[in-house]
């Protein structure tokens, strides 16, 4: 029962098909993890970025072993040591304050250790919640459309579009400023930035035909949106988480240092600075040093996102003048930028209108 | 009205409702809505992809589909699979009705209908592997766990022609034949009673498709399957089919058991597809006069009245435009060899000379 | 007449968001027990005295929907109550206000947009050059940066050596026009810096790849083949169609714009609507951190107007329908 003339051909396809069999028979499938992982080994910058942030983490944890070290415990103030005769803080290298203290005489370095603890906990925390909460309202809008979906994109879009200030303002009055305040006001942002995405995304990979596969298999919503569509989420909302921690540090420190988040004598590198601007005209290094902590820590998940984004799809953004695959590049450009390039409008299912 | 297709070889007696057909289709309706409009959505046409078609497929059997792009097959696919919603008529499948079922009364059906995608590249999840992909009936179905899965699964793959130790690659590590091969393995899991095959080679090169159809008939012997084999490959269906149906525009031209209707083809437009179609013998080819139609297959928004063939049809008279013909068996024919035309072709006519003409 | 309605139907659609936040503020507010609201109005040393004063005084003891009305009342006449710390009317105090706020706002916006978009342009019609690299780092930077820490580095690095050294030019602190056009520039020139850069690093990537996108277009490549000048192609055809994303990013923005503007003001001293309303935090004001939020809802509602009518304006695709 076969294509005579074609059998012949065919069964020289099997034999070359079958070789291509044996040689990587051994070879488990690569996923595309791994495939990033080794892709992002070669990228030096976000290597650096990446061994800068683990020193960065080190510290904090380390935070303790410092203190006994210098002997200077992050609330403690010393006056007599600490300050000079006009009361000003002293300088780096000075009674054995490694980088200085503070307007109260307390050790400089290690409050910005003590800071870094905070900010690296808000960082991660509210990106985790954040992500949690974004990837389920994305997929849930993307993937239900109708009703939902216009329900939970306007929201989004409200929320994104909503002043931080205001809300962190209305929190701060109501339950005092504090810790919660802040991670409450961040986490009230993150999720929208990663859900916006997560819908565009989902929206696109809802109309592939594995997704109708697996409806013709008989799998139910939630089987679909777990087992088929969130693997294809993950690469991108690890960009975005890890593109999203900066921006929770600088929040946190912004708060911090508008006197609606953390509340002194914790160390918070926001409040710091804003104590450090009463010392600007005679403690130059009360200012820089926190500033330089905070700079070195936000350019360092910068350049990590990046660079996990690159490596994640090796194809896109090397940005030419004249465009090389423009067309391709422009599609993921859209999917990753649609968080910065404003409302995209939601695309109703239509089912294929033709034959075939 | 369009009659039942019974399967050659049996006497024209109608199918009892359980008896031989596994699926039957009666008068069978699709349209989607055509909307406009910017802030309210109106409803300004349809589009009319399946209109009105019977068939009935008999155990066991291979019926094949054919059509241009727009003939509305693969519509007409997924809604003998439950994937989209019919608007009107019936879906018959082993004698139960199943038109329009819930999620969860279709649920236990889906394990004896199962569908073999077109194109080998993203009908698999890219993200998952390849024995989770062929294990998901399983775990959807919950009729085997873990290792018992997994042993299964390995099965299916050996089935197929695929080694069982690549049970944790990645589709994009196996080439266009493997992938569909693996789209067979998974649509065999829960060993169905109907497999729909939506163009399952047409995306493959022509020696691997040859491998992939002995596959699916050596399938069809070994587990009793039925398929409804849908194409746009003539000679493909010629192969694999024991009955064919031609489509255009939504609605059967002529359809009936492999042989008449491929040896005398009664449709014109069926007559001009085969002519079309590359013949391996030279000198045959050479002989040969292709009938070319004129005009493009106009949209299913707006079908021509009448006969949808009829403003290509190079026998078409003015009848053609005003009276839909029947499908029905005309004098001379096997019972089951049906067509639906006023002026059908007859033996020894040549088309070529009556449109216009060119030799291949 | 299309512009007409669609005016129309924003401004009420504004008027109903304002109103919802207000409620919303109100109510979370003052839907406290009342024992809470009052000591937080009377302050941290009030007596049980000046607290039933206040309750009094006040209606707090009122039911919550009576209280509301009140409130909601007194909106409508152009009052949004009284400052019991500052013993004045909000009104008055938000008034005194705005000069700062608007200063900074006008300036800071203008500064960034033209500095935003001329990078971004530059850079995309230079790709690669040396230009473009300097400006990616830039930008990498200023992203990088919170708003609050440029500002203290501005001080430090530009504001304190230049006074030391005599140059009084630069200061800290608000003077208002009246005292001077020059005077004015000079205190309002580093918060306008400050408030600019990290937006502007945003729009000079946002402009720069919509621009290389665009330009990679076909109807730009007709363009060109048509024999215009590459200026032109630019600008009248490049430049155009990438603006629409980002007028509707700015939209977005609006938000973010008034963090910056109440920290801008933080950092410099500049006593506007931003800075007045965080230190109410201290004071517990209510009355006013209330004034600050209705007055940023409307700021954001019609911000978001003049946003979309530009964005119409711009792509002749989207009529406002």
């Amino acid at each position: 029962m076969s294509i005579t003339g074609i059998e012949a051909a065919s069964q020289d396809a099997a034999a070359s098909e079958g070789a291509l069999d044996a040689d990587a028979a051994k070879i488990e499938g690569r996923s595309q993890w791994q495939l990033t992982w080794r892709r992002l080994r070669q990228d030096k910058v976000a290597m650096a970025a990446l061994a800068v942030i683990v020193v960065i983490i080190l510290l904090a944890i380390l935070a303790p072993v410092f203190v006994s070290i210098t002997h200077h415990p992050p609330n403690i103030a010393y006056p007599n040591t600490g300050e000079d005769a006009a009361g000003n803080p002293v300088g780096p290298m000075t009674n054995g304050f490694w980088l200085g203290t503070d307007g109260t005489g307390r050790d400089l370095f290690i409050r910005i250790l003590y800071g870094a603890r905070i900010s690296l906990f808000v960082g991660f925390v509210t990106t985790g919640i954040g992500a949690v909460a974004g990837v389920a309202v994305g997929l849930m809008a993307g993937y239900f459309g109708g009703f939902i979906d216009t329900v939970l994109a306007r929201f989004t879009d409200a929320v994104l579009a909503f002043p931080y200030v205001v809300l962190a303002l209305a929190l701060a009055v109501v339950l005092g400023p504090s810790l919660t305040v802040i991670i409450g006001v961040i986490s009230f942002f993150s999720w929208a930035a990663i859900a916006r995405i997560v819908r565009g995304q989902t929206l696109s990979i809802k109309e592939k035909e594995y997704i109708e596969a697996a409806r013709s298999l008989g799998a139910g919503s939630f089987r679909i949106m777990f087992f088929d569509i969130l693997p294809n989420l993950l690469a991108p909302v690890l960009v975005l988480a890890t593109l999203y921690i900066p921006t929770a540090i600088v929040f946190e420190a912004t708060l911090s240092y508008l006197g609606l988040g953390i509340q002194p004598p914790t160390a918070s590198w926001g409040d710091i600075l804003a104590d450090a601007q009463n010392f600007f005209q005679t403690s130059w290094w009360y200012v820089v040093f926190p500033a330089l902590a905070l700079l070195i820590t936000t350019l360092a998940f910068n350049l990590l996102g990046d660079g996990v984004r690159d490596a994640m799809d090796p194809r896109t953004e090397r940005v030419l003048a004249a465009g090389r695959g423009r067309r391709k590049r422009r599609g993921k450009r859209q999917v990753l930028a649609d968080g910065q390039a404003g409302l995209a409008p939601a695309a109703p299912y239509v089912p294929p209108a033709e034959g075939s | 009205m369009s009659e039942p297709l019974a399967s050659a070889g049996t006497a024209s007696t109608p199918a009892d409702p359980a008896g031989d057909d596994l699926v039957r289709l009666e008068n069978l309706v699709k349209y989607f809505p055509v909307r406009a409009g910017g802030l309210v959505r109106r409803t300004v046409g349809q589009v009319q992809a399946v209109d009105d078609v019977s068939l009935s497929i008999p155990r066991g059997q291979t019926l094949g589909l054919v059509g241009e792009t727009g003939s509305g097959k693969s519509t007409l696919a997924r809604c003998v699979a439950g994937l989209i919603p019919v608007t009107s008529g019936r879906v018959i499948f082993d004698g139960r009705d199943i038109t329009n079922l819930s999620r969860g009364a279709m649920r236990p059906i889906r394990r004896e209908v199962q569908m073999i995608f077109q194109d080998p590249y993203s009908s698999l999840n890219p993200r998952r592997r390849v024995g989770a992909i062929i294990g998901d009936p399983f775990a959807i179905h919950k009729t085997a766990t873990g290792g018992e899965r997994k042993r299964q699964v390995q099965e299916l793959m050996e089935r197929v022609g695929l080694n069982p130790e690549h049970y944790n690659r990645f589709p994009a590590e196996f080439s266009g034949g493997q992938r569909q091969r693996i789209g067979v393995a998974r649509a065999l899991a829960l060993r169905p009673k109907l497999i729909i095959c939506d163009e399952p080679v047409s995306a493959l090169d022509v020696s691997i498709q040859a491998q992939v159809l002995n596959l699916l008939s050596d399938l069809q012997r070994d587990y009793g399957l039925t398929y409804l084999f849908i194409a746009h490959d003539l000679e493909v269906v010629r192969h694999v089919s024991d009955s064919v149906a031609v489509m255009y525009l939504g609605r059967i031209g002529e359809s009936g058991p492999r042989d008449p209707v491929y040896t005398s083809p009664r449709h014109p437009y069926t007559a001009a597809l085969l002519s079309a179609a590359p013949a391996a013998d030279p000198d045959t080819a050479a002989a040969r006069q292709r009938i070319v139609l004129t005009g493009d297959v106009p949209s299913p928004i707006d079908p021509p009245s009448g006969c949808r063939f009829h403003p290509r049809c190079p026998k078409a008279e003015a009848v053609c435009g005003q009276q839909e013909p029947q499908l029905e068996a005309k004098a001379g024919d096997v019972a089951t060899h049906l067509v639906a035309c006023h002026f059908p072709v007859q033996a020894g006519e040549n088309l070529a000379a009556a449109g216009r003409s060119e030799p291949t | 007449m299309a512009i007409i309605g669609f005016l129309v139907r924003r401004i009420l659609t504004g008027i109903v968001v304002v109103w919802l936040v207000a409620t919303g503020a109100f109510f979370l507010f003052f839907a406290r027990p009342v024992s809470t609201v009052a000591r937080q109005l009377a302050g941290h040393a009030a007596t049980p005295q000046v607290i039933n004063e206040v309750i009094n005084n006040l209606g707090l003891n009122q039911p919550i929907l009576v209280q509301y009305w009140h409130f909601i009342d007194g909106l409508l006449h152009g009052n949004l109550g009284y400052s019991y710390f500052n013993q004045e009317p909000v009104t008055t105090m938000l008034k005194q206000d705005l000069p700062p706020t608007l200063s900074l706002v006008i300036g800071g916006v203008i500064l960034w947009l033209v500095v935003g978009l001329t990078v971004g342009i530059i850079s995309a019609t230079r790709a690669r050059s040396l230009f473009d690299r300097t400006s990616s780092v830039a930008v990498l930077i200023g992203l990088s940066m919170p708003v609050f820490v440029i500002g203290e580095l501005l001080i430090l690095v530009v504001f304190v050596p230049l006074n030391q050294h005599g140059f009084t030019w630069i200061q800290t602190g608000y003077a208002g026009i009246s005292q001077g056009f020059l005077t004015w520039m000079g205190h309002m020139i580093l918060p306008w810096i400050t408030l600019a850069a990290v937006q502007a690093a945003v729009y000079t990537r946002l402009m720069r790849g919509q621009l290389l996108d665009t330009m990679g277009e076909d109807y730009i490549r007709t363009a060109r083949s048509k024999g215009l000048s590459e200026r032109r192609v630019t600008f009248k055809h490049g430049v155009r169609s990438a603006l629409t994303p980002v007028v509707s990013q700015l939209g977005v923005d609006m938000g973010q714009l008034l963090g910056g503007v109440v920290v801008v003001e933080a950092v410099f001293g500049l006593g506007g609507l931003g800075q007045v309303s965080v230190q109410a935090i201290d004071t517990d004001n209510l009355p006013v951190i209330i004034g600050f939020v209705i007055i940023a809802a409307i700021f954001v509602v019609v911000a978001n107007i003049v946003v979309d009518l530009l964005y119409a304006l711009l792509d002749p695709r989207v009529r406002i329908a």
